[in-house]
């Protein structure tokens, strides 16, 4: 039986966007520290610990998202670890977010001219309070920008862990969309909530960017 | 004693020697001008006093501090020995009085309070005291390169080294930033300066340091130095100009 678009199936998608959410925030929270982690690794002034992250890096970036999510739900339940999916999805999404958010930030730590670490030298800072108080600061304006570009990447690449069966907001279009075969409306709803999760995160980045630079030129 | 002694420093950078052998020593309200042409060491000799380069042999000791290998002992000598380079290298994320403020709070762990007194003195002290919540990039080259030195002169150093500090900056710039420097040299501070600026030198350093192919080539009184230069190089480095 063919079932129409109604208002409870849009709920049923609607709700299904806080999947979405959780996940972006969850891999977001967990990647974005281990990014950070990582970004500061590849900057170290150790040899092997700057080997290590751009490992890391290297590994995670050349493999897709797919077979991280895989790996994380199909090849831990081997090893006896029966993860539910979300649990699943959000391990494998942090790891995608931990190597790009890496690499994002090591970048904007490299921006900072290098005078800026002779100088904090000169004055006799530790390295732990150079990053603190010198190089940080200045990294994190730099990084605004790029790191809001990922996140609106990462919104919309929750969508695929839809295949290993969380309901998230692609899924539940997918499901409605098997029932009423209405696609144009089903996904056009889909893609209106995607905006409308993305499109305040970038307009929110303008402003800091634009606060930020006000501060400087103030 | 000697605030600062050199003795017998080598420095390489991959095969080439940049120092080769270079002995120094500087009492206690001495100024000194070092002069040179580019590549002579004379900016490499500045940057090994308080170790931002790392030498092969030879001896260095500042203000009571041996210039060993570890990490800590490298920072208690920055304490006592400022460095202002050619490019100010302010902290363009914090206002002038945070630049001056964050060493002595960070590094000494001083109040707040009186980071903030040694900050208000010191931009007096360049003559930049109402210029205290500006940002850096809303002042000239010249006054960037005064904050640069009251950031230094904040840590209250034993001895201030000065990199081509007008080099970067437009001539009529440097003037304001040499009468800063003199004006410290007449308070009594012991100060290294590589410079281009040989009236400034003449007139300012009590001692002037000619440094040629990695050595100290000649030094003496200054004024000495510069009315009857003893070697044939520093007849050319000096006279070149005119010829």
């Amino acid at each position: 039986m063919i079932r129409e678009f109604t208002q409870s199936e849009f709920i049923f998608i609607l709700s299904s966007a806080r999947w979405t959410l959780l996940l972006t925030v969850l891999s977001l929270v967990l990647g974005g520290l281990f990014g950070f982690v990582v970004a500061i690794a590849r900057t170290s002034r150790l040899a092997p610990l700057r080997l290590l992250a751009a490992g890391w890096i290297g590994v995670v970036q050349g493999i897709p998202v797919l077979i991280l999510l895989f790996l994380a739900y199909y090849g831990l339940s081997m090893l006896g670890f029966d993860l539910p999916p979300i649990v699943a999805a959000s391990i494998s999404m942090a790891f995608y977010a931990s190597a790009y958010l890496g690499e994002i930030w090591r970048g904007c730590i490299q921006a900072v001219p290098w005078q800026q670490w002779e100088a904090s030298t000169a004055l006799a800072f530790s390295r732990p309070q150079q990053y603190r108080y010198v190089i940080l600061p200045q990294a994190m304006r730099i990084a605004v920008a790029p790191t809001v570009g990922f996140i609106v990447q990462l919104v919309k690449n929750t969508s695929i862990v839809s295949i290993i069966g969380v309901i998230e907001l692609a899924r539940a279009g997918n499901l409605v969309n098997n029932a009423t075969f209405q696609p144009f409306k089903v996904f056009g709803t889909v893609a209106l909530i995607y905006f409308a999760i993305c499109w305040p995160i970038s307009l929110l980045a303008r402003r800091l960017e634009g606060k930020l630079n006000a501060s400087r030129a103030g | 004693m000697p605030v600062v002694q050199v003795e017998g420093v080598h420095k390489r950078f991959g095969e080439v020697e940049v120092l080769k052998g270079i002995d120094l020593s500087v009492e206690s309200g001495e100024v000194v001008a070092i002069i040179g042409r580019s590549g002579s060491g004379k900016s490499t000799l500045l940057r090994c006093i308080n170790g931002l380069e790392q030498i092969q042999s030879g001896r260095i000791q500042v203000a009571g501090h041996g210039l060993d290998a570890s990490a800590h002992g490298l920072r208690d000598l920055r304490k006592d020995v400022g460095i202002v380079f050619q490019s100010y290298n302010l902290f363009p994320h914090l206002r002038v009085g945070e630049n001056i403020m964050l060493a002595p709070r960070v590094v000494l762990g001083v109040s707040k309070v009186e980071a903030r007194s040694r900050a208000e003195e010191t931009l007096a002290e360049v003559g930049l005291a109402e210029r205290f919540d500006a940002w850096p990039d809303n002042l000239s080259g010249g006054q960037q390169q005064r904050v640069a030195i009251a950031r230094s002169l904040a840590m209250r150093p034993k001895v201030m080294l000065f990199d081509e500090v007008t080099s970067a900056l437009d001539p009529e710039l440097t003037g304001e930033v040499l009468a800063t420097m003199e004006r410290l040299a007449a308070h009594g501070m012991t100060m290294l300066l590589v410079t281009h600026e040989m009236a400034f030198a003449e007139r300012v350093a009590t001692t002037t340091v000619f440094m040629h192919q990695g050595k100290v080539w000649e030094m003496g009184p200054s004024a000495k130095l510069f009315d009857a230069p003893q070697t044939a190089e520093l007849k050319q480095f000096l006279g070149g100009g005119l010829k």
